[in-house]
């Protein structure tokens, strides 16, 4: 099946191996990820003040492309999976904002929040299944793994509905799905400080250096994340404590397609 | 703009009501950034209350919120701080000369490894 | 000729504030078939009502309209002062021109043509209206109690020693409910179960109560003074006329690893068990999902070694129906799931626990045996750290938008029993408020403080978490304006309470209302507490509010001088506004008998006379109106328009639309 795809700005340059093992392991499960035509940086943070509209447009662009080509969108960067996301539901369920940015636009019929926005998690999870997933793989890994999913991908759930915010499990069982041990630690929720990174590097530095603690005090070997920020700082001020990939890295290895 | 017009329209641009809150700290209580936070997450929604202008306005917290709303997860009452501080913040930068990052200030501090998604989230952030 | 009176009533400044009270009476004087308009402060004082009296009088009145509060309020009032008149009561309509106008409008000219209005109509209605007179019914002198624990035990025994028969209906093989689980009680922190079991012993003892343990309410007909319950007797496999409760089974039994309910599920307990070593009644009953031999057919130990053959496997639930004047309800309560609330750790960490698996802990009965052992290693905690509110008072949809009420207290209990038996532990307790209101309270919680040095924290906690085998508990300080982070040993959560949700099937058997919180609604907030709004139905302990022991057992004791009040009665008059059919234009269609919530439709078959010396025999609608209670449910299901309710006639509404749609 096809399904559009939205890569975003950092899929394009510094996190092209979270773009190209994602391809790689979709088109092995029998999904073609379609890019959309002309797709612009959604802005990487969405904007919570009630005025703002035009830092909002580029994902509504995106939304009502994908609207008009099988219903879905799937995003994989959680920060554009955030912005997507919660901009989608103030076009479904904010009238104001609707009416505004319907306005700027004035698309061929308005866009009211109708596409399904999914994470490429999701997508594994409910269009190709685990247990599909567990059949294809060809070398499981036997590791420990912690799953970091950070914030983004998981508040506020009342719009993000991705999974509990406290006790999340979809990477867990993903983890068990490529044969590996899924590690579960109590920072694996927070966030790790990456986006006041350049106002404030101290910040970063600990709560990076905590979450990968925690991790390894509770047996992880690695860490796996789907955001691009995340990982370059669990990297670069994570002190080595642990290795961190993207979990599509992992998804590759397991279903032994090459990159 | 009266100072009584400006924390209306800071109330606005929030979203949020403050006079929901209940003083219970649960918002700082989870906060991970609260050492860094001159003012802390649950005062951001009482002085916005009391109309506490020229201090919130004034703060350095604005610049060190994650945004990563572990507040507005857990308050028991529906209030967002992280809304608050952001409509703090949006009133700041949107005054002419107030933008957090200067552009001069970026290369010595970027590394070839900085993803997009932190410079653009910057400057969206931080600028206007 | 219909005279009509009008007495427009101030209500002080309620009504005259807004309501031009002068112009409306002056405008009644222009109606026709007014005879009589008058206004006063307050008409329902002694002044008042001998104004109306004198008039009913003087003008020999045959209807008359008070334009006054809510009839809810005073309808009652205005009826006895109309009869005392000699006006037939009925004859009596209330004008709501307080609830209705003057408290919900600010203007004064548009308050004033809505009393108007308001008034108009009730004159419309008063001038269709025909005198009623009360009938009687008997009132059956046996009153059921639904729910066994402290408000259901109360209410039995005070009704109990005015004579009456008490049925107990509890849905457990035991009573005692909640209170029976508890260690100690505040503020006086006697033990609970050493106040609880006398009363317990006292109901089994009582000749006129009746313990139906392990039952519940089936179905309820009929209204005040005459319910018929249907009450289900679980099987409980045991025979409750032999068992002896000597506890052979127990020790015999193969099949031990059932959660411990009674323990909070901290420990087991076999298949066949005795819920605690005080039960009531002291007999034994059998978990059917849990029991070999019931599941798969072979075992049949408990059988064997029981000395007065009291097993019966092939026990099923039998169904008795009884007769009450008066029902009591007193269902309970239960902690909240704490799904919601992950990061407190509840699920992920077993020294995480609820108040009342705290309790279970340091009660001597317990898994524990009264010694404090952290569940995960048995271990003494050192650092315990309470937290309050856990669910309440939260609007955002995770928990219960209401104070529970009772955490503060038994918190501070808690903590005060933990360093006095444990001195070496360091007790903490996060706050957002403590509400400690009532007799020797707030002197109990600074105990706590300054007498026992628990350290209160004004501050909410925002996680909590593993980390080197501690559990580490973040929060805020707010006194401090910090953020702390404290390494604890044992974290017990204070957990919201709410109504056991069985209350809900309850409810609807007996047309009582509940709110959004599953509380049962008592008739008037502050002086019908104890009543529901349906008649002969009284509400004791947390199934209507969040409550402690004290107040529980004061609500509980007042329900039963309500029912006593009600039961020393040989007879109720009865509502006459009752249903009544046109036989002439019911065609037996029986649509009015499946609405009709009490029962009082029947259908008869009379003969008719056609003309010519012929006759028919048609099915007709009859109503008993000793039980109909004048909800007026049939008249709107009737197809053909053949049922009118007395004192609502359908003539009697139309012409009270039509005075408030005409100009």
């Amino acid at each position: 099946m096809k399904i559009s795809y939205y890569p975003g700005c950092t899929l394009k340059t510094k996190a092209k191996d979270l773009d190209v093992t994602a391809r790689l392991c979709a088109k092995a499960l029998g999904v073609e990820m379609e890019e959309i035509e002309n797709w612009q940086c959604c802005g990487a943070v969405y904007p919570m003040g009630t005025d703002e509209i035009a830092t909002k447009l580029s994902a509504v662009r995106a939304l009502d492309h994908a609207k008009h080509n099988g219903g879905k969108l799937l995003t994989l960067c959680s920060a554009c999976h955030n912005v997507i996301k919660r901009t989608n539901e103030d076009m479904r369920s904010n009238e104001d904002i609707r009416f505004r940015a319907n306005n700027y636009l004035k698309l061929d019929e308005p866009y009211k929040g109708e596409t399904e926005v999914l994470h490429y998690l999701e997508m594994l999870k409910n269009v190709v299944g685990f247990d599909a997933i567990k059949k294809a793989v060809v070398k499981p890994l036997n590791r420990k793994i912690g799953a970091y999913y950070g914030c983004l991908l998981l508040r506020p759930s009342g719009v993000m509905a991705f999974d509990n915010p406290e006790n999340p499990t979809i990477i867990e069982d993903f983890i068990r799905a490529i044969g590996g041990t899924p590690v579960t630690y109590p920072f694996r929720n927070e966030c790790c400080g990456a986006y006041v990174a350049l106002k404030n590097a101290e910040l970063p530095k600990q709560k990076s250096r905590k979450v990968l603690t925690s991790a390894k005090e509770k047996g992880a070997e690695e860490v796996i994340t789907a955001c691009p920020l995340c990982l370059y700082n669990l990297q670069v001020n994570g002190d080595g404590i642990l290795p961190v990939k993207y979990f599509t890295e992992l998804l590759a290895e397991a279903l032994g397609v090459q990159a | 703009m009266t100072k009584e017009e400006r924390i209306e329209n800071i109330k606005k641009l929030s979203g949020t009501d403050v006079r929901k809150c209940m003083k219970c700290g649960k918002c700082s209580g989870r906060c991970p950034a609260f050492k860094d936070m001159d003012i802390k997450p649950h005062q951001f929604v009482t002085m916005l209350g009391k109309g506490k202008l020229d201090e919130l306005l004034a703060c350095k917290a604005i610049w060190n919120c994650l945004s990563c709303m572990a507040c507005v997860e857990r308050c028991p009452r529906g209030v967002a701080p992280a809304a608050v501080v952001e409509a703090v913040r949006d009133t700041v930068v949107r005054m002419q000369g107030n933008n957090g990052i200067k552009a001069e200030e970026i290369p010595p501090i970027v590394d070839e490894l900085i993803p997009q998604q932190l410079l653009v989230s910057a400057y969206r952030k931080y600028n206007k | 000729m219909q005279r009509i009176g009008v007495f427009i009533c101030w209500c002080g400044s309620n009504i005259a504030a807004t309501v031009d009270v002068v112009k409306v009476a002056e405008v009644m004087k222009n109606e026709p078939g007014v005879v009589f308009s008058a206004n006063y402060q307050y008409m329902c004082s002694e002044n008042g009502q001998q104004l109306i009296k004198q008039a009913i009088k003087e003008h020999n009145l045959t209807g008359i309209v008070v334009g006054s509060c809510s009839p809810r309020m005073h309808e009652a009032t205005f009826r006895k002062t109309a009869e005392a008149a000699g006006l037939n009561p009925y004859m009596v309509e209330i004008a709501n021109i307080r609830e209705h106008c003057s408290w919900i409008h600010k203007d004064m000219d548009e308050a004033t043509e809505k009393a108007i209005i308001l008034v108009r109509t009730a004159i419309a209605k008063v001038k269709l209206n025909a005198p009623l007179t009360a009938g009687e019914s008997p009132v059956v002198k046996r009153a059921l109690v639904i729910g066994g624990g402290i408000a259901g035990i109360q209410a039995a025994l005070d009704i109990a020693d005015a004579g009456f028969e008490v049925d107990i209906v509890e849905k457990n093989a035991t009573i005692g409910g909640r209170m029976a689980q508890l260690d100690k009680t505040f503020p006086t922190l006697d033990c609970s179960a050493c106040i609880l079991t006398p009363k317990m012993v006292d109901c089994a003892q009582h000749e006129k109560i009746d313990i139906l343990s392990y039952s519940e309410v089936e179905d309820v007909k009929g209204f005040v003074g005459n319910f018929n319950v249907k009450i289900r007797r679980k099987a409980r496999y045991v025979d409750e006329t032999k068992c002896t409760g000597c506890k052979v089974c127990m020790d015999k039994c193969p099949s031990k690893k059932g959660l411990n309910a009674f323990n909070m599920n901290l420990n087991t307990r076999p298949a066949i068990h005795i819920p605690f070593a005080q039960a009531i009644p002291n007999v034994a009953v059998i978990d059917p999902e849990q029991c070999i031999k019931l599941k798969t057919g072979k075992c049949g130990i408990c059988q064997k070694f029981c000395g007065v053959g009291a097993i019966d496997y092939e026990q099923k639930d039998t169904f008795i129906e009884r007769q009450y004047g008066a029902i009591v309800v007193a269902t309970g309560f239960k902690p909240i799931a704490l799904d919601a609330f992950n990061e407190y750790g509840y699920a992920d960490n077993k020294d995480v626990i609820t108040s009342l698996e705290l309790e279970r802990l340091m009660n001597a009965a317990g898994p524990t045996n009264g010694v404090l052992l952290r569940p995960s290693d048995g271990t003494h905690p050192k650092v315990i750290t309470f937290i309050q509110c856990v669910g309440s008072r939260d609007s955002s949809g995770c928990g219960k938008p209401y104070c529970s009420k009772i955490c503060c207290m038994y918190t501070a209990k808690h903590a005060m029993l933990l360093r006095e038996k444990y001195p070496d532990t360091e007790v903490h307790v996060f706050y957002i408020d403590v509400r400690t209101p009532g007799k020797n309270y707030d002197e109990f919680y600074r105990r706590a403080v300054e007498q026992y040095g628990v350290d209160y924290i004004k501050g909410m906690v925002g996680k909590v978490y593993n980390e080197n085998g501690k559990l580490m508990v973040q929060g805020s300080n707010l006194i401090d304006n910090e953020q702390i982070t404290i390494e604890s040993d044992l974290v017990v959560l204070a957990t919201a309470i709410e109504p056991e949700p069985s209350v809900r099937k309850v409810a609807t058997l007996l047309t009582a209302s509940i709110d959004t919180n599953n509380f049962l609604t008592e008739s008037h907030a502050k002086l019908r507490p104890v009543e529901s709004p349906t008649a002969g139905v009284y509400l004791a302990g947390v199934c209507q509010g969040p409550k402690d022991i004290p107040e529980t057992v004061s609500q509980a004791s007042a329900c039963a001088a309500k029912v006593i009040g009600l039961l020393v009665k040989d007879k109720l008059k009865t509502n006459p506004c009752v249903a009544i059919p046109d036989e002439m234009m019911c065609n037996g269609c029986s649509q009015c008998a499946n609405v009709c919530a009490y029962g009082a439709i029947t259908y008869v078959d009379k003969e008719f006379r056609l003309g010519g010396g012929k006759t028919e025999v048609r099915r007709v609608a009859s109503v008993n109106p000793a039980v109909c209670q004048g909800c007026g449910a049939c008249t709107v299901t009737c197809p053909s328009g053949a049922m009118d309710l007395k004192g609502f006639s359908s003539k009697q509404i139309m012409s009270e639309v039509e005075a408030i749609c005409k100009k």
